[in-house]
């Protein structure tokens, strides 16, 4: 059951991407043009997304487990290190390279373009590029 | 600053992001989990027995999404404009980028600073800062 709800929630978030606009990189690089002629739209992506999932977590909080009796799994990590800095600037730096993030470009592979191919591969090659570096670290 | 009011799409930027809370909701009240994306497809790689299944359906419904939507409707407009070699080089930086961060514009931008994570918070701060910055340099500094 948590396989099909992960499924239809893959979906659905699929589907917001799509009729957000969040699946055209060229708007969301009009987006982060603040200096050129800005599309402000994306900003509101956020500020749909964001109340809707707001309640879900002051419930899921509450509750401590899920409606299929799974833990409620929430980062517990508080400290603001190095990484999540260093991280975050990579990421938006890539981010304003071709106005593709993870999600997006997921669900760019189902448009059938090359070009969503080429960056999802690379994608990967970065995560796993990640996971060595990681597993390295550990081993020391 | 000049905005683009006839690019503006008020409506379909809201409703999609209420779409994707409601997916993000749903998840986190049936399964318990959050829908970070980078998180979500990272975790494939580390092969924790009895955890993949889950993050596979979900990568194979954001994939099959627009495969549904095209069932019904015209998709909307999709341009990629950036070459090979700059998506190579940005698709890097966005892998690495959002699992050495700890996640993306999901999980910081939406979960994140859903539940005031103050980590989320900076972090959304700083790749939406990075990424403003970088448009600017490449489109304004070198024109390109």
């Amino acid at each position: 059951m948590t396989i099909f709800v992960s499924l239809i929630t893959g979906l659905i978030f699929g589907l917001g991407l799509i009729v957000a606009g969040m699946t055209d990189p060229a708007k969301v690089l009009a987006f982060l043009d603040l200096a050129g002629s800005w599309d402000p739209s994306l900003a509101l992506v956020m500020g749909g997304a964001i109340p809707v999932s707001a309640v879900a977590f002051l419930l899921a909080g509450k509750r401590g487990t899920s409606f299929l009796g799974q833990a409620v799994q929430l980062p517990e990590t508080r400290r603001i290190d190095r990484r999540l800095v260093v991280g975050s600037m990579l990421f938006g730096i890539g981010w304003g390279l071709a106005g593709i993030c993870p999600g997006p470009a997921l669900t760019l592979l189902g448009f059938g373009t090359w070009k969503a191919v080429i960056f999802v591969a690379a994608m990967l090659v970065g995560m796993f590029l990640f996971e060595m570096l990681e597993r390295r670290l550990r081993r020391k | 600053m000049m905005i683009d009011w006839d690019s503006f799409t008020p409506v379909s930027a809201l409703a999609g992001g209420a779409t994707i809370g409601l997916a993000a909701a749903i998840l986190l009240l049936a399964n318990g989990r959050i829908a970070g994306i980078s998180g979500i497809v990272g975790g494939l790689m580390r092969n924790k027995s009895g955890d993949i299944s889950w993050r596979a359906a979900f990568v194979i419904g954001l994939v099959a999404a627009p495969i549904l939507y095209r069932a019904f409707a015209t998709l909307p407009q999709s341009r990629i404009d950036a070459s090979w070699p700059v998506l190579i080089l940005a698709g890097l930086l966005v892998g690495f980028g959002t699992r050495l961060g700890s996640g993306c514009t999901s999980g910081h931008g939406v979960c994140g600073i859903s539940r005031l994570s103050p980590r989320s918070i900076l972090a959304t701060l700083t790749f939406m800062g990075f990424g403003f910055a970088t448009v600017y340099i490449v489109r304004h500094l070198f024109a390109y």
